[in-house]
């Protein structure tokens, strides 16, 4: 019998306020150590958290993203622990009164959509820096990045394999950057995943699971947890256990490793903070903020889907705002049939051009309508799928638009049937090797005569038209 | 309830706080005095008595999301007991 591999993830989500979340100090990105930590963010004495409205207002905007339950009635609570790079000696949360209760988010998989149940999301406080390189067998603390907003999201254990992980990892990447709630900078630690990971014979209830702390890429979650279940699979295949435990994920090697073990489990006696008062949001509140929320990615996918663009492609379409924008432009008045062609073009030609220059969609010196201009005259016959590239790279350039390229250039595609007939007779004429090794059985010499024919034209000739012309020629 | 011995020097360990083994005696003693008073105040009927999360019954106060603080690291770090090039230093941990 398989195993089933049960996966579901915590996602540290840096919500993106000015301020930090109890505190004046700046959230940006970079400043030098400690310029950015205030007196609350260092926990000096006699110091008192205020809570910054932003903070609350972005965990609302993702929690009706998602359909959730607001709570509104919300508290903060201590999770105590002691760690250098946590000032307080507490880090403060939300335990048994998350702001954000329940709520789901549609992942796009080959084989269709899925449902994904997120189980809550609250607000909490990030932890400073430690820094552990040479300071003369000391740890350098930097604490501006103490006290910075966070949202933490948690799903159930519903997604199966490493597969529809990072599916639910870039679907909600996807959904908080464009709900702007999270610039989603995985480099700089805006978007961190942990991913509980369990393995059980189908059918059977839910295996111990295990921990991997502080994934910041795709890639790494993909692998982290496809390395951990094959794990836990031999261990159990060799009538071992699995133990519960808090892994890190070893890029380097491709491996996960159990975190050195604490001497004593980690207990963190929550309760609320005294400091807080319990946080309540009113309907008006929450009716204001969702009527802010733009369109979310999940109708705009939907749309493309029933334009006839496959599910993972439209995903990769709706993976940002400004992405999903520029489709939705160019398969503006498209014809149904085109459609796939546009998409194909933009996730293909445009995003690896795009890529290549380093420059985002939004500064795309193709506008979506040369884009869907060019892919009709690739489709109505007007231009060859090989001189599209020529006209592709003009645009590029600035020449314009793809007629004003195409006229100018004279790349028109013949498909004139008296002019194609004449280029293939000359060909024929020119190439009696090529037409007696055909006859004697050679196909390759058909492509090469089809070569020829498609160079005497420019690359202009129809190909189809060639072919079949130059068929009926050499059967004759 | 009563606390044992072991829990005592969990607490400690907890809390940081050094309890040496001549101490534990006392600690144990005084925790369980405390532990009595909460067991006694279990005792009330709380049944449809919603629990409270703060002693005030107020609601929290939000600031807007402005940037108010300068930067004020090299007058923090005077008082610290170990700095250099701007971060705080402190016996090395790693996880």
């Amino acid at each position: 019998m398989s195993w089933e591999i049960v996966v579901g993830i915590e996602t540290h989500a840096q919500l993106r306020t000015r301020s930090k979340i109890f505190s004046g100090a700046s959230t940006e990105f970079g400043a030098a150590p400690n310029t950015q930590a205030s007196a609350v963010d260092i926990a000096l004495p006699g110091v008192l958290p205020v809570l910054n409205r932003a903070a609350v207002e972005l965990a609302l905007r993702f929690g009706l993203a998602i359909g959730a339950r607001i709570n509104r009635r919300s508290v903060f609570a201590r999770k105590n622990y002691f760690y250098p790079d946590l000032p307080k000696g507490y880090q403060i949360s939300q335990y048994e009164a998350p702001i954000v209760q329940g709520g789901t988010l549609a992942i796009a998989l080959a084989e269709g959509e899925k449902t994904i149940r997120i189980t809550r999301a609250h607000l909490e406080e990030d932890a400073g820096k430690s820094l552990h390189e040479d300071f003369h067998g000391m740890s350098g603390i930097d604490l501006n990045r103490a006290g910075t907003p966070l949202l933490e999201i948690v799903s159930e254990p519903d997604l199966r394999g490493a597969h529809e992980a990072v599916a639910y990892a870039r679907a909600l990447h996807a959904l908080v950057r464009w709900i702007g709630v999270c610039d989603g900078n995985m480099q700089e630690g805006s978007f961190r995943c942990d991913a509980n990971v369990s393995v059980r014979r189908a059918g059977e209830p839910l295996g111990t699971r295990c921990e991997i702390k502080n994934l910041n890429s795709f890639r790494f979650i993909e692998r982290a947890i496809e390395f951990e279940a094959r794990r836990q699979i031999a261990l159990l295949e060799d009538g071992g256990r699995v133990e519960q435990q808090t892994r890190l994920y070893d890029p380097e090697r491709d491996e996960t490793r159990a975190m050195r073990s604490k001497e004593e489990a980690q207990d963190y006696r929550y309760f609320p903070d005294p400091d807080l008062l319990p946080l309540v949001v009113s309907e008006e509140e929450i009716e204001r903020v969702r009527a802010e929320l733009p369109e979310l990615p999940d109708v705009r996918r939907r749309q493309f889907i029933a334009r006839g663009i496959p599910a993972t492609q439209a995903a990769q379409l709706t993976s940002s705002i400004e992405l999903a924008t520029y489709a939705g432009l160019a398969l503006e008045g498209a014809s149904r049939g085109t459609a796939p062609a546009i998409a194909n073009w933009i996730t293909g030609p445009l995003s690896a051009k795009l890529n290549e220059r380093g420059i985002g969609i939004e500064r795309a010196p193709v506008s979506p309508e040369q884009l869907r201009q060019l892919v009709e005259r690739i489709a109505d016959g007007t231009i060859s799928g090989k001189l599209a590239k020529e006209v592709d790279d003009a645009m590029w350039a600035g020449e314009g638009s793809a007629d004003e390229i195409i006229e100018r250039r004279g790349l028109r595609q013949i498909s004139d049937s008296d002019a194609i007939e004449k280029l293939v007779d000359e060909v024929l004429a020119a190439n009696a090797k090529l037409v007696e090794d055909y006859r004697g059985g050679k196909e390759k010499a058909f492509n090469a005569l089809v070569g020829q024919v498609m160079k005497a034209s420019r690359g202009k000739a129809n190909p189809a038209q060639v072919n079949q012309l130059l068929r009926v020629r050499l059967a004759g | 309830m009563s606390l044992s011995h072991d829990q005592v020097q969990r607490l400690a360990l907890l809390a940081r706080i050094a309890v040496g083994p001549g101490e534990t005696d006392a600690v144990l003693a005084q925790l369980n005095r405390v532990l009595e008073l909460i067991e006694q105040m279990q005792k009330v009927d709380t049944r449809g008595v919603e629990p409270m999360a703060h002693a005030l019954d107020l609601r929290q106060r939000v600031r807007e999301d402005s940037v108010t603080e300068r930067d004020q690291h090299a007058l923090f770090q005077s008082v610290a007991p170990a700095v250099e090039r701007g971060l705080y230093l402190v016996p090395k941990v790693i996880e």
